[in-house]
């Protein structure tokens, strides 16, 4: 009862301003990082280079098409929950759960890798690289750390938006849980479209 | 169901449906609930921080007392700051006022975000319990100041990296509330309220939700990236390996600028409120008044580089963050201005609200211009970390929000307990606060002047009689809040009966009964005049 107001149309606006608000606040939280990244590499573009190379290209340009592939899917979810069809917009939910475990499996890998060649944040082989190149591994582990962290977060809230379809507590006429689990998604993706050409292909 | 209709209209604080007591409380989503849950709250963090300022002051009696020793110290102003500002002065208002009475003051029954309001305020616990746990493990209280400078946060051995990351989930706190604040405003304006129909203290609480979306997640990744570098070793913050301390401070800067307008501008807002009730006068410039909160929003955003001057940053970014620092002080002007030409013929009332609410605008003022004597270049380094920095600080911190909260809580307080505090203590109470406040703080400009340097335990003998003086203000000070705090307290529950409208004013949480029912309007209310349009009031009073 105290949760109904009798002003203001819908939910679903006040639920989709709300979602476009916290987007503006992840966008300022991964910009602090974004202007350390321009500042260290204005100062070290040798280092940066070099660096760069260490990084799988491959590894890089297979999460960036898997993520990608997931937004597709978490959007078409949408799209069949609003056409009335939760049993497609459940599968579709579970496709881009399973992509994202993908990518972080291939992150997994990727950083594994890293571990193994004594490049990570303190080893003793990155300390003895040029400062440059130090920073750039302090910046790749906490960009794409942070990263994986709101990719769990997204599946976290799919795996919600799952549960409550299973309840039938949304529908074509309450979508907004998955609308904004979506609109959170795409953000992940895009923020993800920024990290790859700034961190792997950079040589 | 027959007495669900009465139980609906009862107080929103008397016990409702199946749960009773304290739980009833921490389950409510109710704005009004809400707002008091944070009340309480921020009323203990406020106490606990005024003993530490005490007791920081009595240290600094005389040059010899041995209270405490240097490190004692640190961890006192330490942790003043730390609670002063990030769970009492940045939180304070939107999460007191903007649950409390933004719902109403736009005639909505609840905020946007109900739920997620609840939330934020766990949120907020969970954040001070973080910051009272890291007080007492690992290596103990932090000692860095409250702005955490690298490198001696990375390399001092106390609980930096809890401290810091409590701080990030008071963010997320905060921001959420910011989310909540901005959607009410744009989805829940009862019908006829137009933008420019809000009272203003609506504007002060929309501009400040904007601050705190905007800049807070700065502040937050700052903090994470403290942690990351005390646990991991990172390096972006560590000379050593390349990384800039400079930058830190700059991004720190990036929001904890912007925070002091978080801090101020919703107290602004509520001070424009009280002028035109307490003249019987609309208010003078009502939009100059809000464009000015979205200017002082916009501009305070892009100054963080004044805190910087001394710390290598290039002549050139010297020079345009000392204009722009210039430039914030014109909307802050056209706000007192405005306020004074108020008040001009008016029929003036001094009541204790707005004995607090002018006293705001006094000790503002002080704030303000001494504020441009650390905005010059030239000046700001003879004055840079001296005590003239701590005293312009408080007179628009403690002078400007302190006392633009008390203004709030004296003016809501008969909508929030139902009840009228005796008016005769809340003057004496006023004035004594008043007195101890400028005792304390005046010779702090003085001592810095002549080039007293803050965060030291103890001083030269030339300064005996001025640190003296401060001491005993300070103690005063706390006296008259002591008075306020026990006179609001002891009232809320023994108190006179408060009409509905006490004050005459025309904004619509006075055409509720005090205290107001939980949900706050049956039929939305239909707004056709303007929020300070007195006419054809006093008849009804």
């Amino acid at each position: 009862m105290s949760g109904h107001t009798h002003a203001g149309p819908i939910d679903r606006d006040r639920g989709c301003i709300g979602m476009w608000l916290f987007i503006c606040t992840e966008i300022l939280l991964f910009g602090g990082l974004f202007l350390l990244y321009s500042v260290y590499r204005y100062k070290n573009p040798a280092d940066f280079h070099a660096a760069s190379q260490d990084l799988s290209r491959f590894s890089g340009t297979l999460n960036t098409i898997v993520l990608i592939t997931s937004s597709l899917s978490a959007a078409l979810a949408v799209h069949e929950l609003r056409e009335g069809r939760a049993a497609r917009s459940k599968l579709f939910i579970w496709a881009t759960i399973l992509l994202a475990l993908t990518f972080l499996t291939v992150k997994g890998f990727e950083w594994a890798a890293k571990f193994e060649h004594g490049l990570y944040p303190n080893a003793a082989h990155l300390l003895s690289l040029p400062p440059g190149q130090i920073l750039f591994f302090g910046l790749y582990f906490t960009m794409t750390g942070l990263h994986a962290i709101h990719v769990i977060v997204g599946m976290g809230i799919f795996g919600y938006g799952l549960r409550a379809l299973s309840r039938g507590k949304i529908d074509a006429e309450h979508p907004v849980l998955v609308e904004n689990a979506t609109l959170f998604w795409h953000l992940v993706d895009v923020i993800w479209i920024f990290l790859f050409p700034l961190f792997y292909l950079i040589s | 169901m027959g007495d669900t209709v009465h139980e609906a209209r009862a107080p929103y604080f008397a016990p409702q449906g199946g749960r009773r007591g304290i739980l009833s409380w921490l389950t409510s989503t109710n704005h009004k609930r809400i707002g008091i849950l944070y009340l309480s709250l921020i009323g203990v963090f406020f106490s606990t921080a005024v003993v530490l300022g005490v007791l920081m002051r009595v240290q600094l009696q005389s040059p010899s007392m041995r209270l405490m020793d240097a490190r004692t110290y640190n961890i006192m102003f330490t942790l003043h700051g730390i609670i002063q500002i990030f769970l009492v002065v940045i939180p304070g208002i939107p999460t007191i006022f903007g649950n409390f009475a933004l719902p109403m003051l736009v005639g909505a029954n609840d905020m946007a975000f109900p739920r997620l309001n609840l939330f934020s305020w766990y949120l907020f616990l969970f954040g001070a319990v973080l910051a009272a746990v890291a007080v007492f493990t690992n290596g103990g209280a932090p000692d860095t100041g409250w702005t955490f400078y690298v490198p001696f946060s990375l390399k001092t051995s106390v609980n930096v990296p809890l401290a810091t990351f409590a701080v990030f989930i008071l963010g997320m706190s905060s921001i959420l509330t910011g989310i909540n604040i901005v959607t009410t405003v744009h989805q829940l304006r009862a019908p006829g309220m137009t933008f420019f129909k809000m009272p203003l203290s609506v504007w002060g609480l929309y501009a400040t939700a904007w601050v705190q979306i905007l800049a807070t997640p700065i502040v937050g990744i700052t903090m994470l990236l403290i942690v990351v570098e005390r646990l991991f070793g990172i390096g972006v913050f560590d000379p050593t390996k390349g990384g800039d301390p400079l930058l830190y401070q700059h991004l720190f800067w990036i929001y904890s600028h912007p925070a002091v307008y978080i801090m101020i501008l919703p107290a602004m807002g509520i001070i424009s409120d009280l002028f035109p009730v307490f003249s019987r006068k609309n208010i003078f410039g009502y939009k100059m008044i809000a464009f000015s909160s979205l200017a002082i929003a916009s501009v305070g955003s892009l100054v963080w580089g004044h805190h910087m001057y001394v710390s290598g940053q290039s002549d050139t970014a010297d020079i345009i963050f000392s204009l722009l620092t210039f430039l914030v002080a014109v909307p802050s002007a056209i706000k007192v201005f405005n306020w004074i030409a108020t008040m001009y013929k008016g029929s003036i009332k001094l009541e204790p609200p707005f004995l607090f609410a002018l006293t705001f605008v006094f000790l503002f003022s002080i704030g303000g211009l001494t504020g441009l004597f650390l905005g010059a270049l030239s000046a700001n380094v003879q004055l840079h970390d001296t005590y003239f920095v701590v005293a312009h600080f408080h007179y628009i911190i403690f002078g400007g929000f302190g006392f633009g909260i008390f203004a709030a809580l004296h003016y809501w307080y008969p909508k929030m307990t139902g009840r009228m505090y005796s008016k005769t203590a809340a003057v004496v109470g006023w004035l004594v606060t008043f007195v101890g406040f400028n005792v304390f703080y005046f010779p702090m400009f003085i001592m810095g002047w002549q080039g007293m340097p803050r965060r030291y335990y103890s001083y030269l003998p030339k300064f005996n009689e001025l640190q003296l003086l401060s001491s005993v203000g300070s103690y005063v000070l706390a006296a008259g809040v002591a008075i306020i705090l026990v006179n609001l307290l002891y009232n809320a529950k023994r108190g006179a009966k408060a009409p509905d409208n006490p004050w005459g004013g025309a904004t619509l949480e006075w055409t509720l009964p005090s205290p107001p029912p939980l949900e706050n309007w049956e039929e939305p209310p239909t707004v056709t005049k303007g929020p300070y349009d007195y006419s054809g009031m006093e008849e009804k009073r």
